[in-house]
């Protein structure tokens, strides 16, 4: 771990250091034809007989050629995966990632993520992950992740020590993608390798930009310490603290300060119209994604051990089994409920939200970006569950052109004046 | 990581370990093995036992207030551990007795070792494989509903039911470590060794299978089939009882095993 920190160093590429802005365009690859308002559960337990394969074909073909207006378009990418769930088709972020390196020319294809510690072959996680940047060219963003609580029973993954399997995985990942002078052999506490040595090794050297998530103090500061990228998911202003938190692991790293802004990345919803009335009609669609995310029955939300003991015994205290619910707030910190039921005015006062004309979503974002301190990478859900191409199209495009060129001039000035 | 326990008193270092020990009464050594929900001093079959046994009655490792060891995490490695234990407290002539995640334990050391342990008792154990690839036989308790596991694993499910609005600190804490370490222990193969079945020939100490007639969460006949695997092993059903007899109906439950060694004693066994 230690000897790969030096490499790590080299491994930030231009790509995605630097004082540009990134724009990503997000689409979950929901399946909306089954999101029925009774279903005990979208994820794990939703018998795939709701699963009509025309229906999931037109689907996929769709939102590829959504990502590919991205790319011509001058966004970028990023992809996930879940699994068996009806809010998420993508099982897979590598397919996803292959099929669009060979498709796009430009845009940086930011896989967030693929959760190692859910797989039982990291070695071919390395492969597949080289593959991609070569076919690519060297446009892979690679995004490790420990996912949420509901993908460990279709993964069947143990839950317990997940973080100890991930690091050992993304270890072995990083070591695979840097050694030239292989095979070497790993017999590590979760995985047993003979002989890794793969072909072909990574375009970008000595390996594509390392991406995670987090929304937790202590994850981040083992990012920062790191020195990867890191994205939070719709935290809201909650980010700014996520970011502090990278911060302190980036300087007791030690890393010379200031930490860069490029190693940070915010997802919100966004919604623009030519008009406020139809860039709020579009945030009402995008938002579907947050009445449906967390509709998961009661077992699968509290695999054993996937949350420290202690912390899980409070939830319990405080909600029993029903779980958390994901709470907004302003700016100033007044509550704002849960984001499964909040009106798009409170996402937007939450900071999960960008919605209305070119100018409003310029101004939120702004306003945002100053309140957590700034990021250098933007990731964009555009489309989610009942949004159609026609909306999703011209949304994305608007972005691209009236917003998203402002965003980069004032990220570079801010930059500049810091 | 299975986080360090925060209860410093009251743990006993034994054979590596710092656990969790309750010691009651009197006489032969009677080795206790908890199921996945942990076991409490409070719970009357220790007292009812106390009364004819000298009862051990640790937390395993990971449970309850017990510490983890690092690098156990097999049902295996909890087997060895209690062989270590009863070397390090001298235990002769042990009637070990272990309940569903326990029952499993106690198995798993029964096909190792008898040489400290006179009789063997499994209360609804888990730890076989017996139906085909397609049929569990043990319900998965961390895919289903809580109040529906309650369903399941009681007679009467107001027994187990947890109230979360009134659950103390420390029983939440020890209610979620059992969680987790039974995850570590038991998530898969799903309470289960793949090996155990095969071997249970070896136990060579007369056994008695106690079963709740209501458990649910693995069912009688696992149980007589279980049992038809140890040579001459007998198997009880207890009325009125489900997954946790020894919650139940805990004055029958003791009273099953104090008639049953004392049985096999007449019959010079």
């Amino acid at each position: 771990m230690i000897a790969l920190d030096d490499r790590r160093e080299e491994g930030m590429q231009a790509s995605t250091q630097g004082i540009e802005m990134k724009f990503y365009s997000f689409t979950e690859q929901s399946y909306p034809d089954a999101w029925f308002k009774d279903a005990d559960s979208l994820r794990v337990s939703l018998p795939n007989r709701h699963c009509d394969p025309e229906v999931a074909s037109r689907l996929y073909n769709r939102y590829l050629d959504e990502w590919m207006l991205a790319d011509e378009l001058g966004l970028n990418i990023i992809v996930n995966e879940h699994h068996a769930t009806a809010t998420c088709m993508s099982a897979s972020v590598h397919l996803t990632l292959a099929i669009l390196a060979r498709q796009t020319r430009r845009a940086r294809l930011l896989g967030l993520g693929t959760p190692i510690a859910n797989r039982n072959d990291p070695l071919r996680v390395a492969e597949e992950m080289a593959i991609i940047d070569v076919i690519s060219r060297g446009r892979l963003e690679m995004g490790f992740i420990k996912g949420v609580p509901y993908e460990i029973v279709p993964a069947n993954a143990r839950p317990v020590a997940v973080m100890d399997r991930f690091w050992e995985a993304h270890d072995l990942i990083l070591k695979a993608m840097t050694t030239r002078d292989g095979p070497f052999s790993w017999e590590g506490e979760y995985f047993q390798y003979r002989s890794v040595n793969i072909w072909p090794r990574p375009y970008q050297q000595p390996h594509p930009p390392v991406w995670s998530t987090s929304s937790s103090p202590g994850s981040s500061r083992a990012l920062g310490a790191r020195g990867h990228v890191i994205a939070t998911v719709m935290t809201g202003y909650r980010a700014k603290t996520v970011f502090d938190e990278y911060r302190k692991g980036w300087a007791a790293a030690p890393r010379p300060a200031p930490t860069p802004l490029d190693r940070f990345a915010y997802m919100g919803f966004v919604a623009v119209g030519n008009s406020e009335a139809e860039g709020l009609r579009r945030a009402e669609l995008v938002k579907s994604y947050l009445e449906t995310n967390t509709r998961v029955a009661e077992p699968y939300k509290h695999p054993p051990g996937f949350m420290a003991a202690a912390d899980a015994a409070k939830l319990f205290q405080r909600v029993g089994w029903r779980g958390a619910a994901h709470m907004m707030a302003t700016k100033d910190g007044k509550p704002l409920g849960s984001a499964a039921q909040g009106s798009v005015a409170d996402t937007i006062a939450g900071g999960l939200m960008f919605a209305g004309t070119p100018d409003q979503v310029y101004d939120q974002i702004v306003d945002f970006y100053r309140a957590t301190g700034g990021f250098g990478h933007f990731l964009m859900m555009t489309q989610a569950g009942p949004m159609e191409h026609a909306d999703t199209v011209d949304s994305m495009t608007l972005f691209a052109r009236e917003v998203m060129p402002r965003l980069e001039q004032f990220h570079a000035a801010a930059q500049l004046a810091a | 990581m299975l986080d360090r326990s925060n209860f410093a008193d009251n743990l006993t270092d034994i054979a590596g370990a710092r656990i969790e020990l309750i010691e009651r009464g009197s006489g032969r050594p009677l080795l206790l093995l908890h199921p996945a929900i942990g076991i409490k001093g409070s719970d009357p079959a220790i007292d009812r036992l106390a009364r004819s046994f000298r009862v051990l009655a640790p937390s395993h490792p990971g449970f309850g207030r017990s510490e983890l060891p690092r690098g156990m995490n097999t049902v295996d490695d909890l087997a060895y551990f209690y062989l270590d234990l009863m070397d390090a407290l001298d235990l002769r002539e042990v009637v070990l007795a272990g309940l569903s995640f326990g029952g499993w334990i106690a198995a798993e050391i029964a096909i190792k070792s008898t040489a400290r342990v006179s009789h063997l008792v499994l209360a609804d154990a888990v730890g076989i494989k017996l139906g085909d690839r397609e049929h569990r036989d043990i319900a998965d308790i961390f895919t289903t509903r809580q109040d529906e596991v309650d369903r399941l694993a009681y007679h009467d499910p107001k027994v187990g039911a947890v109230d979360h609005t009134t659950i103390s600190d420390d029983d939440a804490l020890i209610m979620f470590r059992n969680r987790e370490a039974t995850a570590l222990f038991a998530w898969s193969p799903y309470m289960y060794d793949p090996k155990l079945a095969g071997r249970l020939h070896r136990i060579r100490v007369p056994t008695l299978l106690l079963w709740g007639a209501s458990d649910r969460i693995v069912s009688p006949d696992y149980g007589r089939a279980y049992g038809a695997r140890i040579p001459g092993a007998q198997f009880e059903l207890i009325e009125a009882a489900g997954h946790y007899p020894h919650l139940e109906r805990p004055d029958l439950f003791a009273q099953k095993i104090v008639d049953f060694v004392a049985r096999a004693q007449k019959s010079g066994r």
